[in-house]
């Protein structure tokens, strides 16, 4: 496996293997979660949770069994940064598993890693191995007497709402992977019922460096509310698509001009369930408080047609949505039979604006995230495209 | 099937079971191992699991009627699927399906008389900034065009 040299402030700096775990032995399972409260760092999966509130709840917790698991079910359209990250950079991820696990008291990691992803197993396993017989894995690790810890690697099959935590939890239970309501979270109620932390494969990658160059340095990167850096998956229309590594609070025009992306017409923040957003705003900054991602970023150059996009995005959730709350079910289908309309010119403004209400109610009423976001590509499309959308088929039906 | 076919199936399972755990937990990685053997989970083996996992066959049915990668048919020696998200669908996607429908005579969803292959589609590989993306059984192929994904699917037996 080659490993490219890739530049970046925080999460692509320096680290050897092993590194955060030996330092963590030495400090007191407060002075962990001190400095990550310090580090102010969220959740990299997309939804921004603080991610030392989660392991505190979980490090309180009384329970016989806990579990930390690193949610590897990478399935946004468009991201690709935990398949660079557990491909280059495993030690990050597992060393910060083994860091949680010592820290909210685990003695279990397990890595739910998408099926699409089945390439990857055996080097991991490999890696895995080598932790152990260098004892940054197994019993007593590292010498710490009493810190007990392993890492398990469990395969999905398929099936995108896996990647939220409820549905994965269910999953790795033997289930179909339908969302469970929440409360109960899975820090109280995870996986076998034990209080379980789940943690983007990034949000773990962050903490070993965390651990290592402490939360103040952590903190510097970044904005006051998205501190640190963020692993952009870069697709679509432009010179180089790759994986980027570049502070919270960059400016859409400035990575479009980093990626050498030419003559965009629009930007979809998110992936599939983020928000299209047209030229005029390329000023907005990539952050938790502007436009927030996980770090999916699809280009599109002034030859697409934004329609096709959307009805693309729309198939996906269609065929993706769990099936279990009708708002999600029943709704997606239903905007996807509207981009049809348009597409067709068989539309009324009246029906088009009584969709984009029914998309309002979706992302209130629907379960999980998955029809919470789905109508967020429509919502944005049919708004910021208006011009586009309802001026083609020859104009005829525009006005 | 052949009584000794099931009782090896049998063993198998409870082999299987004995590995992963007498938990309802084992039956992920239980039926991705007999997928790996028999390209699919015959009925007799989604019911042997049940038995021994002590839960109701049907529950093992559901399970495996949500997950796309997990089939209750039986399926080619070699599954090819091509990713139709976006940025694969903007970097020529059309183009290859109609190469590989044409070398085959088959189409997507489909598999070969033989039963070489069978065409699928899938979501988003995770391979956009090298699309279009092919995943052939469990390796995947970057920025194929219609010319090399063909020959990639001739050299499968
Ligand atoms: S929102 Fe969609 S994916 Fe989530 S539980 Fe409801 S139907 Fe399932
Ligand atoms: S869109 Fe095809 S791999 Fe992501």
């Amino acid at each position: 496996m080659e490993k490219i040299k890739r530049n970046g402030t925080v999460l692509f700096s320096e680290y050897s293997r092993g590194e955060a775990v030996k330092k963590a032995l030495t400090q007191s399972r407060e002075d962990i979660l001190l400095e990550l409260r310090e580090s102010k760092l969220k959740g990299r999966g997309g939804a921004g949770f603080p991610t030392a509130t989660k392991w505190m709840i979980v490090a309180a917790a009384q329970a016989e069994e806990k579990f930390i698991i690193c949610n590897a079910d990478e399935g946004e359209p468009g991201t690709f940064k935990d398949r660079v990250l557990l491909l280059e950079y495993p030690e990050l991820v597992f060393d910060g598993m083994v860091v949680a696990g010592y820290t909210i008291g685990a003695k279990m990691g397990i890595v739910y890693l998408r099926a699409e992803y089945s390439y990857m197993r055996a080097s991991l396993e490999g890696f895995l191995e080598s932790m152990r017989n260098d004892n940054i894995l197994g019993k007593n690790i590292c010498g710490k007497e009493g810190f007990d810890f392993d890492i398990m690697i469990r395969m999905g099959s398929g099936a995108y709402v896996c990647g939220e935590e409820t549905a994965l939890i269910e999953s790795l239970e033997g289930n179909r992977g339908e969302a469970r309501n929440r409360p109960p979270y899975p820090v109280n109620t995870g996986f076998l019922g034990r209080p379980t932390v789940v943690n983007n494969v990034e949000t773990l990658a962050a903490v070993s460096h965390i651990i290592v160059k402490s939360g103040a340095w952590f903190q510097k990167h970044g904005t006051d509310k998205s501190t640190g850096s963020k692993l952009f998956s870069v697709s679509g229309d432009c010179a180089k698509p790759g994986v980027y590594e570049l502070p919270w609070g960059t400016k859409i025009s400035e990575l479009l001009e980093i990626v050498g992306a030419k003559d965009t017409k629009a930007v979809q923040v998110g992936g599939a369930s983020g928000f299209c957003i047209p030229k005029s705003q390329f000023d907005r900054k990539l952050s938790y408080e502007d436009a927030a991602t996980g770090g999916s970023i699809i280009i599109f150059n002034e030859s697409r047609d934004i329609l096709k996009i959307l009805k693309n995005f729309m198939e996906f959730f269609v065929e993706e949505s769990c099936g279990q709350c009708t708002p999600c079910r029943i709704g997606n289908s239903k905007l996807l039979e509207g981009v049809e309309m348009l597409e067709n010119g068989k539309y009324t403004f009246a029906y088009m604006n009584k969709l984009k209400d029914l998309g309002r109610t979706m992302q209130v009423a629907s379960k999980c995230g998955l029809g919470q976001s789905s109508p967020n590509s429509f919502i944005s499309i049919l708004e910021n495209f208006k011009s586009e959308i309802f001026n083609s088929n020859g104009g005829k039906n525009g006005f | 099937m052949l009584v000794l076919e099931k009782h090896a199936m049998t063993d198998e399972i409870e082999k299987l079971v004995e590995k992963y755990g007498k938990d309802r937990s084992s039956l992920m990685p239980v039926l991705q191992e007999i997928q790996k053997k028999y390209h699919y989970i015959p009925e007799f083996a989604q019911q042997e699991i049940a038995r021994v996992l002590d839960i109701h066959p049907v529950e093992v049915y559901s399970f495996i009627s949500f997950y796309s990668f997990i089939y209750r048919q039986p399926q080619g020696r070699n599954i090819v699927r091509l990713c139709k998200t976006i940025t694969c669908d903007m970097a020529g996607k059309d183009g290859i399906v109609k190469a590989i429908e044409r070398e085959l005579g088959i189409k997507f969803g489909e598999t070969t008389k033989d039963k070489r292959i069978t065409l699928e589609f899938v979501n988003c590989l995770g391979m956009c900034d090298q699309g279009p993306a092919l995943l052939i059984n469990e390796r995947v192929h970057p920025k194929v065009t219609p010319e090399t994904a063909v020959q990639i699917i001739n050299e499968l037996r």
